[in-house]
């Protein structure tokens, strides 16, 4: 019978069976062993994303129309239309990249606002109230910032500025930046709060404004602390799927036919954030929502796109932690 | 004379500078709130019209006015079910293993360690490549025991609640464990931190009364953490409805009219309905999304709040 070991200030006395030494060893060996066999479980599963993801990818690569130098450097993606089938991921990690990169442009510098106003100026009260709507809009589940990008962003950017087509690259670009928004901001206001108050205390000491403080002094210092919460909230912007998948258009962008008519027609049509482009998770769900036929190349294909995804996030997240470990200031 | 960083330049220039950043930051700090607030607004006067009753009874239909989300509710909750029974232990009983039994041999650490690098790496593996690793590995069983439509392995026909097969088809319990996948690494961390709390004067002193190891987790260490543990999963399980990119490669976008029956059933889950509905090109089957939204996030809100409430009610400091 388990009880609370603390119950109303007192300590409830413990009640240890007690078995014979060998059946206690026993019997702690038999947890030990089951409790390793869940460890084990975690490690499984990252050795069957890579042997399924790169497995199935290397069937890919071995299909006659396909070349694994293509996949790599080619600027079309046409997978199902058309006589001739074209493989070059380039325009799906550029449309992956420009939607990371909007929702960066947003959900950066306004998360490190957040984060510097609340660790340093906000009142408790503030704090008490901003941090819980903070915890909400992580919790909301992405189809709904997909539907909030269709349905709002979308038409009031319309309304702004014609340009923008139905399914557009800003729209899901600012939706995904609001989904990072909270990641940023809490994992860098962890940061902030690491720095210790010595070190505000000093500087003010020396005649330093409350400006100078959290910008030249407290920002430095929880500098790595902000640089992981980047990149752990790129990895997500990149693996996002179902807002992209809403928001931002099946259609690959064809680089090639740009970049024929010369470089500066190529990168601004690669670019364009008006125009509608397919992610890479996009093309996933384009591929398993069954418009491909099973097992052709084309339904391979996503498996390869998967590993490149699986891979891009990977060391976005290695790196992140790696950075958060290994710089982060020891303060005493 | 060094310039400094804080030679002291014009006074008023310095101290305006100061005034505008503070202002910046409340303006930085004030937009996410009105993000949340224009996202949750336009979802509420695009939905409420359509909630009643009869929305949660209905089946999808072709007719906006007429379609409801029962049977996605039903889904939601059969692989949610599935999901939690397959995460829980697995990940309380990682937590436990990595928190409790520390070791003390070098090469041994070096494994602990390489398992707590394995798990922040999961956790940050975007969720469409669970999806993807569900199908292929729940849902054809790499191919190896026949297709979806002829299994190799059944088990009752699919008349019987028990109904069982291999593999496991676009089913409940592959849709669960695929969950299970993504989520685990959430409970992993959230109990391993909810443990980490529990003070080491507790262990010590249920070891020099005689304890065995397991003992003291069983009954010293588990039942001060269980608060943190239970907060944390019901947060897991709360990512866990709102899923739906692994659950779309799982499932698909089917058109479901019935509750599951056995674990092998065809399902669809509420966010995956929301999309269907969301990408659909009729504007008035944007309100019926909404409308789902609205009951997707009254069910999310309710476990925060009940993770909230066990924070507050149950987790006394122990020092």
């Amino acid at each position: 019978m388990t009880t609370l070991p603390i119950q109303s200030g007192h300590i409830v006395g413990p009640n240890w069976r007690i078995r014979s030494k060998h059946a206690r060893r026993l019997w702690e060996g038999g947890v030990l062993t089951s409790l390793v066999l869940c460890g084990t479980f975690s490690i499984l599963t990252t050795m069957a994303i890579v042997v399924v993801l790169f497995g199935e990818a290397r069937r890919f690569f071995l299909m006659p129309e396909v070349t694994l130098a293509e996949f790599l450097f080619g600027l079309e993606w046409n997978p199902l239309l058309g006589a001739e089938k074209h493989f070059g991921i380039w325009p799906l990690v550029c449309g992956t990249l420009l939607v990371t990169g909007i929702a960066m442009l947003f959900a950066l510098p306004l998360g490190l606002m957040t984060a510097i106003y609340l660790s340093e100026y906000a009142h408790r009260s503030v704090r008490a109230t901003l941090k819980p709507i903070l915890e909400v809009l992580a919790g909301i589940p992405t189809v709904v910032y997909g539907f909030f990008a269709l349905t709002i962003i979308t038409p009031g950017l319309q309304s702004i500025y014609d340009g923008f087509e139905v399914y557009n690259v800003f729209s899901a670009g600012i939706a995904v930046g609001i989904m990072c928004l909270p990641i940023v901001c809490s994992l860098s206001e962890d940061a902030l709060q690491a720095v210790p108050r010595s070190l505000r205390e000093g500087a003010h000491g020396v005649g330093a404004t409350k400006f100078d403080v959290s910008v030249k002094v407290v920002v430095p210092a929880a500098l790595s602390g902000i640089v992981a919460a980047s990149l752990l909230s790129i990895a997500r912007a990149v693996g996002e799927t179902m807002i992209v998948a809403l928001a931002a258009g099946n259609m690959a962008r064809n680089l090639k036919a740009g970049f024929d008519q010369g470089a500066v027609t190529g990168v601004l049509s690669a670019i364009d954030p008006t125009e509608s482009a397919q992610t890479m998770t996009a093309y996933m769900v384009q591929i398993f929502l069954g418009d491909a036929s099973n097992f052709g190349p084309e339904y391979l294909s996503s498996y390869a796109v998967a590993a490149a995804l699986f891979i891009m996030t990977f060391i976005l997240t290695v790196i992140g932690h790696r950075i958060r470990v290994r710089f982060r200031e020891v303060y005493e | 004379m060094n310039r400094g960083a804080y030679q002291p330049r014009s006074r008023m220039r310095r101290l305006l500078k100061d005034r505008l950043f503070v202002i910046l930051c409340m303006i930085g700090a004030s937009l996410s709130l009105l993000a949340l607030a224009i996202l949750l607004g336009s979802i509420l006067i695009q939905g409420l019209g359509h909630l009643d009753l009869s929305f949660f009874k209905d089946v999808p239909s072709a007719k906006p006015a007429k379609a409801g989300i029962g049977p996605a509710m039903w889904g939601s909750i059969w692989v949610c079910a599935a999901c939690a029974l397959a995460a829980l232990p697995l990940g309380v009983g990682t937590a436990i293993f990595l928190e409790e039994f520390k070791p003390k041999k070098p090469w041994v650490r070096r494994l602990h360690g390489f398992l707590q690098l394995n798990i922040t790496n999961l956790a940050g593996v975007p969720s469409i490549v669970y999806g993807i690793l569900g199908l292929t590995v729940f849902v054809q069983l790499f191919g190896i025991v026949g297709n979806t439509n002829d299994p190799g392995f059944t088990f009752g026909s699919p008349d019987n609640w028990y109904y069982f097969q291999l593999p496991l088809g676009r089913g409940v319990l592959a849709g669960g464990l695929t969950l299970a996948l993504v989520v685990l690494p959430i409970v992993i961390i959230a109990s391993q931190e909810a443990l980490r709390a529990v003070p080491d004067s507790l262990r010590e002193a249920a070891l020099a009364s005689g304890a065995t190891r397991w003992q003291m987790i069983r009954q010293m260490t588990l039942p001060a953490a269980v608060p943190g543990i239970m907060t944390g999963s019901i947060l897991a399980m709360s990512r866990a409805i709102g899923e739906a990119a692994p659950m779309l490669v799982i499932a698909g976008v089917v058109y479901i009219t019935f509750t599951p029956q056995h674990l092998m059933d065809e399902f669809t889950v509420m966010p995956l309905q929301i999309y269907n509905w969301a990408g659909l090109p009729q504007t008035e089957f944007h309100k019926v999304a909404a409308t789902g939204i609205i009951v997707l996030l009254a069910v999310l809100l309710t476990f925060n709040a009940l993770a909230v409430f066990i924070r507050q009610r149950f987790q006394q400091p122990l020092q």
